[in-house]
Order: C-alpha cells, then structure tokens, then sequence
C-alpha cells in the first residue's frame, strides 16, 4: 500500500516498446509468445516420438534435415529419440509450463489486480524475460552443435549427464549446453519471482487489503514464493553439474566408474546428491505449474458461475498449504534410488497428507458449483476441464505416494500419465481458460467463441484417450524412456500405444485451431468492451486493451473484497472492487 | 452444450474405468513371497482411488447439467453444510484413507526392505553396465573374487574385473548372463553399477531397485513359480537403454544344480 509507485515514462521507440520494454504488460506478452513458441516445439518433438514408438523402422520426411547423424534418411536413431524426450520434456517443464501460467498471465495480470502502475522493478523484469529468452536460446542451440541435444532425460541423473562423452552421444557439449540453459533459467526466475513478491507485498493500491486480491493473484504470489525457493537450489545443483562436466570436479561422480572402457578420472562424489537437489527443485516444480492454474481457474469458475466460491479464505489456505508441503516431500521420486529406506516412510507420509488440501480445493470447486448460474464459454469449459483433469492426474498420484505401490509402478508409463494429466494438461487447461478469458483485455478483440469450444472439446477428449492409456500401460509394466519395444512382455501392448499415438496426432492438430484464432481474432476479431464477462476486479475498469501506464494518473481505490457477485439489490448481479456501491447481502 | 459436457464427462469417467474393471492389462501373475503384501495395496488404493474418481467426475457432471444455463433471475444457493463441512469432510475421508494405507503400506514395504536376510539366503553379485546384466555365483569355495574396476575387459569376457591369477577366491566364480536362481530359496543379491545409474526390474517378481553408481545394495526375494522372466533396465542409462534386458531363469532345485554344473565346466 505504499505510495513508492513505479515512474517510467511512455515508450518512445519501437525498440523500447516491443522489444526491451519495461511495461509489465508487453513482458507478459513476450513470455506468452515465447511459451506458445516453446509449446509448438515441444509437442512436434512428441509427434516424433509418438511415431517412433509404433513405427520405429518408418522414415520421418525431413527429419534428416533437423539431425543427419540422429535420423539418418529420416528413420530415428533410439539415442535421437532420447535427445528428443529430453528437450520434450526441458522445454514442457520450464519454458511451457513454468513461463506460461505463471510468468506471462503473472506478469501481464498481477500489477493490474492489485491496483499498481507496474512491477516493482520494471527494469529487472525486462532482465528476467531476456535472461529466460538467453536460456532458451543456449537450450535450442544443443539441436544444432555435432552431438546433439542431451540424451539423459530432463532430470539429467547423475553421473549419466556428469560423465561427459564416454556416457554416449548427447552428453558432451549438448549436455553442456542444457546444464548452462537451466542455470540461467534459475537467475531468470529467481529475479522475476522477487519482483512478483516485492510487488505483491508493496505495490497494492488504497483499500486492496491481502484478503481483497483476487484468488490468481494469491496463486501468483504463493507460486513465487515457492519458485523463489526452488530455483535457488536448481541454480547451485546446475552449475555443480557443469563443474563437474568442465572442471574436473566430482559432486556427482563416485570413484571407479568404468565407462566406454575408460576409467573415469573422478572420486568422491554422490549420484543421491543430484537426486536430492534436482527434486528438491523438481517436487515444488510441480506446484509453481498447477498453483497459478488453480488460481487462474478459480477467477474464471467464479466469474461464470456469477457467485463467489464457498470459501475465500479456505482456498488460500490450502493454497498455502501445498506450497508448504511441496517441500517436504521431494524423496517421494527416490524410493527405489537406493535412500534408506526408512526415509521412504517419511517422504511418503507428507506426499499423501498433501491430498487434504488438493481434496478441500476439489470440493470448494464442485461445492460451488451447486446452485450457482453457470454460463458456458470457452472460459468456462476450460476451466471446467481443469477440474476434471485435476482429479483425474490426482488419485493416480494417490499409488504412486506409497512406496510399497512404487516397487511395481515406479519408472512405469503410470508416473508418465500421472504428471502430464496433473502438472501438463491440468495446467494447460488452465493457460487456455485464462487465454480464452483475458484475450478481449490483452488485445482488444474478442475471441471466436465457435472455434474456441471446437477447440477444448477436441482438447478434452483428445487429452483423457491419450493419458488415460497411460496408466493401463503403467500397470502393465510398461517401461518408459524406451525408444521402442523389444521385450517380449510388451508386444501385446502396441495396439493401445497406436490408440496413443493417433489421438495424440489428433489433439495436436486441435491446437492448431487455436492458434488460428489466436492469430485471426488479434487483427479481425470483434472489437471487445471494456468488461465483456461482466468481472469484478480491477483489470476491467480500465480500456482494452489498457494504456501502458494502466490506470493513467488516476489511482484506484478499492472498496470490496474480489468476488461480488449475485449480490442482492445491486444494480447488476454484481460489484466492481471500485465500486464505493455498499452491500447488503450476499449469497456464500 | 452443457449438457453435452455432463454426458461426455460421465461417459469417460466409465469408459476409462472399464478397463480397470475388467483387468485388460493388469499386473501379471506374482512369483514372489512378498509380492502378495503389494498386490493387496494396489488393489485396496484402486478401490479408493477409483471411487473418488468415479465420485468426483459424477458430481461435476451433475452440477454442470444441473446448473448451466440457468436465467439471470434464478435464486442462487449455497451447498448445505459450506466450506465447512466440506473441510471437514475432506479431512475425514482423506484422513482415514492415509491412515489405513499408510499403516498397511508400511508392512508392504516392510516386508521387501526391513525383513533381515535369510540365514539360509544364497547370495548372487548382480552388475549392471552399458547395456547389460550380469550376474556371478560365489562357485564351490562359497567365496566371492574381489572385483577390480580398471580389470574389467568385455572383450575378454572378464565382465566384474576379476583377477583369478592374484585371487583364489576368483578361480571358481560363475558369471553369467541369466539370473538363474532355485525356485523357493531365498535369494540375497548384491547389486552393483559399473558405469552409470541403472535399475533391476521384474514384473513378476514385483521387484525394482536402482544400481547406484558408488553404492552397492542389497535385495531379498524369493522367486516361487519356475519359468523365465524378462529382467529390464528401468533407469534411464544411455541410447541402449531400450535394450538393456536378461531373463530370470526360476529352476527347480535339480535343474539349478545341472544349470551350475554345466557354468562351472565352460
């Protein structure tokens, strides 16, 4: 609530203005631009596995092209498809998932919610995006040095990925170049997850009390304070990683490694110890790509169904909660890793107590719907979808805490389902609700409504036939990170990886439509009012799209708490936070 | 279109339960002495989870059909019991539900890593390396080789680095590709990395455990059914990866000691 607002003038060049702008606003855009960008890479490089897997010996057209040694006359080499999964899932996890709900919709929404003029520190925001921008671009860089991306898996195990090229193709400068890639990753968010926590706590305009935010800003809020955290301990297991991959050093690497017929020249150093700090990281991970989803998701439920969840308060909490719990929880990934196993017992406790507030949120969500007016937009389904794909990734995660159940299922295509539909598409979901949502606010123009729900029903059911079959897979032993399947045991299973791979075909395509209307709505689509959903908080009292000085020399004062709607005797069913309009009741 | 969506909702809550149901693609047949502790968990926590994702998907579909569309005018109305009962009774149900499998899937787990060593127990070395398995007998001395890192030459199938000119102990090891073990006798086996992270999978035997690259451990089991079971990698350990297999070869006492016989001679 201080009164230290941000000052920066108008952007005078176009450089200053869409390139290195210090507008929160046309930062957000950037970090959405380069989400989708990442996003449509990412899910190219899934296609191309998904056809490996159920025609491994079949050429690719063009793939040749990309890597001559990796897919020779276009048919995939099984250590390219590694390089494959592995920028798959690097890209997915930090510059999809990790950029897209939290840093774009954070970044463009965040000051706006609150009432404030900009970030915190408009210029280290300008540094976080190009720093994450520098990040991806080293990432992107490894498709293009000799050996290629990296061949150790987005969780980069030690002493696979520390050994260097002995280990195989990939792992020299390829691996090299993913180490520093991530490294930066962690400066760029660690800058913008202070910046988010530094505007939150100091930016918020008169009368935005904490319990007047918006439940997304909350989320964004919590997340960076998680991803604080997290990050700052990636950064140091990254950079210990590419010591011991250019300075000779062994954090990772014990003594009397033979590989390749090479002794390796290291002692002294621990496989656990990565374990530890990656999931020490990659656990709390999870939570920075669902928690601004479920923040997202809860604003757009609410908005649709024109009345407030059961409990604010109670949301919070247990948004809270997660957070907390995120970190106590990290060796639930290393039951078989070799720990004692009585740390098992210990991790797993915490990871099941973590389904309370994920079940209290389910139900505050479903229990809200009940007697509500639920209106049915692109929005709304997506938001809608979240939910039951939120529940749908959860109860998987219910066998995989148990350590006993891990014995059988641990390293399965059953993890694989559970993580994509909980941390992946849930969270995507949430990143298209929000899309379909701010879209009018962010550009002016409103969406194709048509195209938007041929979009989530393509999405919706493309999405449960091809990750349900996941854990059918999963509980059939079904191995993962194989590049085809030889084993005996796994040839009856083909028919549901063909199912697999022609959804996934399909769903892919159903992107494209999106990204159609993304396109086209921008220039051509219906000029959108200043608040076309009829919305409560502060992003809809300004113009859209708004000015790059947000509220121009006005300051905005708020005088509710977010969520107004169905309000008795009000002229509408519901109230701006800036409305001085007093309530009398209110349905809870 | 709200409508639709319940449907489609309810639809594939029961099309993606059927499978389960009906067992497609279950976990195969248990050859183990502790396998049956895991096998009851799953089955338990499928019960749970299957019921709050039957549960929870229902409700959803219900409230969209039953609430979408509604006019501007129509009386909103609040869950009986709130956010309250709600809490409450997710602490109740969730609660329960990680006691009792908790304390259940404590002994599951128990029974693989806590139980003491058979006294009885015949030891295996298992070694794991770019993109093998391999296994070694201790021969009649009873005695382990020590193996050498720097000794180890695949060319000269000297697979553990083994020095049998220096080491007594080494002279009547047995190395082999396949796991073979006599069915019901307990089996102790040490496993131990070569080069990288890799990891001893066996459906059948409910059993996975990494190879940790510097730290060697110990695995119990029991193997109770005679036949031959595919042994997989599971931990991600280089382009071969894919590749990396070898078979458990569960014999009858009588065929062990002839399978023996005939190593020690090659």
């Amino acid at each position: 609530m201080s009164e230290a607002a941000v000052h920066h003038g108008p952007p005078q060049t176009f450089l200053r203005k869409y390139v290195f702008s210090v507008d929160h606003k046309v930062i957000g855009l950037q970090y959405y631009g380069l989400a989708l960008v990442a996003v449509f890479i990412g899910m190219v490089l899934s296609w191309l596995m998904r056809f490996h897997l159920v025609w491994p010996n079949a050429a690719i057209p063009g793939l040749q092209l990309l890597s001559k040694n990796g897919a020779p006359s276009g048919v995939m080499t099984p250590e390219y498809y590694l390089s494959l999964l592995t920028m798959h899932g690097t890209l997915m996890v930090f510059f999809v998932l990790t950029n897209a709900p939290f840093a774009a919709f954070g970044n463009y929404f965040l000051p706006i919610q609150i009432g404030a003029e900009d970030m915190a520190f408009p210029r280290f925001n300008m540094m976080s995006f190009w720093t994450t921008m520098l990040a991806f671009v080293v990432l992107i860089s490894a498709f293009f040095v000799p050996d290629g991306p990296p061949i150790s898996g987005w969780t980069a195990y030690a002493p696979l990925s520390a050994v260097g090229k002995d280990a195989g193709p990939g792992l020299d400068m390829g691996q090299n170049l993913w180490g520093l890639s991530i490294a930066i990753f962690c400066v760029a968010s660690l800058l913008g997850s202070l910046n988010f926590i530094a505007t939150t706590l100091d930016l918020r305009a008169k009368g935005m009390t904490l319990m007047r935010m918006p439940l997304c800003t909350w989320a964004w809020f919590i997340t960076a304070c998680i991803s604080l955290l997290a990050f700052a301990v990636l950064l140091p297991a990254c950079l210990l990683l590419v010591l011991d991959r250019v300075a000779g050093t062994s954090f990772f690497i014990p003594a009397g490694l033979q590989i390749s017929d090479h002794m390796q020249p290291h002692s002294g150093g621990s496989p656990l110890l990565w374990q530890h700090l990656f999931w020490f990281f990659g656990h709390p991970e999870v939570y920075i790509a669902i928690l601004p989803a479920m923040g997202i998701v809860s604003h757009i439920l609410i908005n649709s169904m024109r009345k407030p969840l059961l409990s604010y308060k109670v949301v919070i909490g247990s948004m809270m909660t997660i957070g907390f719990l995120s970190y106590m929880v990290w060796g639930h990934h290393m039951f078989l890793s070799g720990m004692n196993p009585f740390s098992a017992l210990v991790f797993s406790f915490p990871t099941l107590v973590i389904t309370i507030p994920a079940t209290i949120l389910t139900l505050i969500w479903l229990g809200s719907l009940y007697g509500s007016r639920l209106q049915i937009t692109s929005a709304s389904l997506f938001a809608l979808g979240f939910i039951s794909m939120f529940v749908s990734g959860g109860v998987s995660g219910f066998f995989l805490a148990q350590p006993s159940i891990d014995i059988y299922l641990h390293a399965t295509y059953f993890v694989v389902g559970h993580f994509h539909l909980v941390m992946g598409v849930a969270a995507i979901f949430g990143v298209f609700a929000g899309t379909y949502f701010w879209f009018p606010k962010m550009t002016g123009h409103m969406m194709n409504e048509t195209l938007g729900k041929v979009h989530f029903w393509l999405s919706f059911v493309g999405a449960y036939c091809i990750f349900m079959p996941f854990h059918y897979l999963g509980l059939a032993g079904n191995v993962r990170r194989y590049s085809s399947f030889v084993d005996d045991f796994l040839q009856p299973l083909l028919p549901v990886h063909k199912f697999i791979t022609i959804s996934a075909f399909i769903m892919g395509a159903a992107q494209l439509i999106f990204l159609f209307n993304l396109a086209y709505s921008r220039f051509w689509g219906p000029k959108a009012p200043d608040n076309p959903w009829d919305c409560t908080s502060l992003e809809w009292t300004m113009p859209s799209p708004p000015p790059w000085n947000n509220f121009g020399d006005v300051h905005p004062v708020v005088y509710h708490d977010p969520y107004q709607y169905g309000v008795e005797g009000a002229k509408d069913d519901f109230i701006m936070q800036t409305s001085p309009e007093q309530v009398k009741t209110m349905v809870r | 279109m709200a409508k639709l969506f319940a449907v489609t909702i309810v639809v594939i809550a029961i099309l993606s339960a059927i499978p389960i149901v009906m067992n497609y693609w279950g976990p195969p047949e248990d050859i183990s002495t502790h396998g049956h502790g895991i096998d009851e968990q799953l089955k338990d926590t499928m019960w749970e989870a299957g019921i709050s994702f039957l549960a929870s998907q229902l409700i959803l579909a219900a409230f969209i059909w039953q609430y979408s569309g509604r006019a501007k005018g129509a009386q909103l109305k609040t869950f009986p019991g709130g956010a309250k009962g709600l809490v409450v009774a997710a602490f109740v149900l969730v609660g329960t539900e990680i006691l009792a499998l908790g304390v259940i899937g404590q002994k599951a787990w128990a029974a693989v890593y806590f139980a003491p060593p058979n006294a009885n127990a015949m030891t295996i070395q298992a070694q794991a390396g770019q993109f093998a398995f391999y296994f070694r007998y201790p021969g009649p001395d009873g005695k382990f080789g020590t193996p050498h890192a720097d000794k180890i030459d695949e060319g000269n199938q000297n697979f553990f680095g083994l020095d049998p000119e220096n080491d007594v102990d080494a002279r009547d090891d047995i190395v082999s590709g396949e796991l073979a073990v006599p069915v019901n006798k307990p089996i102790s086996m040490l496993m131990h990395s070569k080069d990288v992270g890799h990891s001893f999978y066996v459906r059948e035997l409910r059993l996975q455990q990494d190879f940790v690259p510097g730290l060697d451990l110990t695995v119990h089991f029991t193997a109770t059914k005679v036949g031959k079971y595919e042994i997989v990698c599971t931990q991600l350990c280089g382009l071969g990866h894919y590749n990396m297999k070898a078979y458990l070869n569960v014999l009858s006492q009588d065929d062990f000691d002839k399978w023996m016989k005939d190593k020690a001679s090659q």
